[in-house]
């Protein structure tokens, strides 16, 4: 009885990986990527103004001893619009938001913070999306929570709704 | 339910554009452009292509059309261009992205079992090979 097992032993194990193999075929990993920059100093950058009613943005601006919202978008990313009223509703609560608008026009940026809303301080332009490389971060929108001295201390994937408000509020509150 | 299959599939097709909605940007001028230094390029491409896509996973960034995938080609070609060498350029990726970003995955941790594992299964079965064959004559 033993033996007799011992000798299936191995096709099992084979149909155990061709089973893992189907699978991976038919669902696709689609990981997360998290940036490995939480925890770390944010890298030196200096962006141009994004647009003209709004100053430009520098890796000092978020070293100010005070934590602040660095938001990741685009003006024609659509998770953006739908972020847009979430994160006035933060800056309303007293966050400070800077942004960074990746590979994009100041037309077009200036049509958007008109069309959906301008909670940004300051607005950076990223027009071959260099800096978001250096952040770590792999779409738009995303966020980080920096602290005061330059700290990455939170990254949020996706557009921030209005359930994560709590979440970010509190990072931005450890963060002091 | 094959009616709704098609149905979500025609209507898909239909507001697919707007949806994968890219940038009205041009492509960065590294992006597509090979350097033009033959050695140079050579070692900037040979890097991309063991380079994973962020937002199309499974592909490399040689592979891709992504307009990430062709700034992360323009910022690896200006890099090697200053001088940078690819596998400093390879450990700035990781350190921003983890070894996921990377095909070349490094040999340490528990990567490095997937190495020493065969070389020491290969030892055991000739160790049992030798002794059956030894047991057989004996």
């Amino acid at each position: 009885m033993m033996r007799k097992i011992l000798l299936w032993a191995p096709l099992m194990v084979f149909a155990l990986f061709l089973g893992v193999f189907l699978r991976g075929l038919h669902v696709p990993e689609n990981t997360t990527i998290t940036s490995k920059m939480v925890g770390k100093v944010v890298p030196d950058f200096a962006l141009p103004a994004a647009v003209s009613s709004h100053p430009a943005l520098t890796s000092d601006d978020l070293k100010q001893g005070k934590p602040i919202l660095l938001n990741i978008f685009a003006s024609w990313c659509l998770p953006c619009i739908a972020e847009a009223p979430v994160l006035e509703e933060l800056k309303r609560q007293g966050v400070e938001i800077h942004g960074i608008a990746i590979r994009d026009t100041p037309e077009d940026v200036g049509d958007f913070l008109t069309q959906h809303g301008d909670p940004y301080a300051r607005i950076g332009s990223d027009v071959s999306s260099q800096v978001q490389i250096s952040l770590g971060s792999s779409g738009v929108p995303e966020s980080f929570v920096v602290d005061g001295r330059g700290v990455v201390r939170l990254q949020h994937i996706g557009d921030i709704r209005k359930e994560d408000i709590t979440k970010i509020l509190a990072a931005l509150e450890d963060a002091k | 339910m094959r009616r709704f299959v098609l149905a979500s599939c025609l209507l898909a097709a239909s507001i697919g554009a707007p949806v994968l909605a890219g940038s009205r940007m041009a492509a960065a001028p590294l992006a597509n452009v090979q350097l033009a230094d033959p050695e140079q390029e050579k070692q900037a491409r040979s890097l991309m292509e063991t380079v994973r896509c962020l937002v199309c996973q499974g592909q490399s960034i040689a592979d891709s059309d992504a307009e990430m995938a062709g700034d992360m080609r323009a910022l690896i070609r200006e890099r090697i261009q200053k001088g940078e060498s690819p596998a400093q350029i390879r450990a700035w990726l990781v350190e921003r992205y983890g070894d996921w970003v990377t095909y070349a995955p490094p040999q340490h941790g528990v990567a490095a079992l997937l190495w020493v594992l065969p070389a020491i299964l290969i030892l055991i079965g000739g160790f049992v090979a030798a002794g059956r064959i030894r047991r057989r004559r004996g």
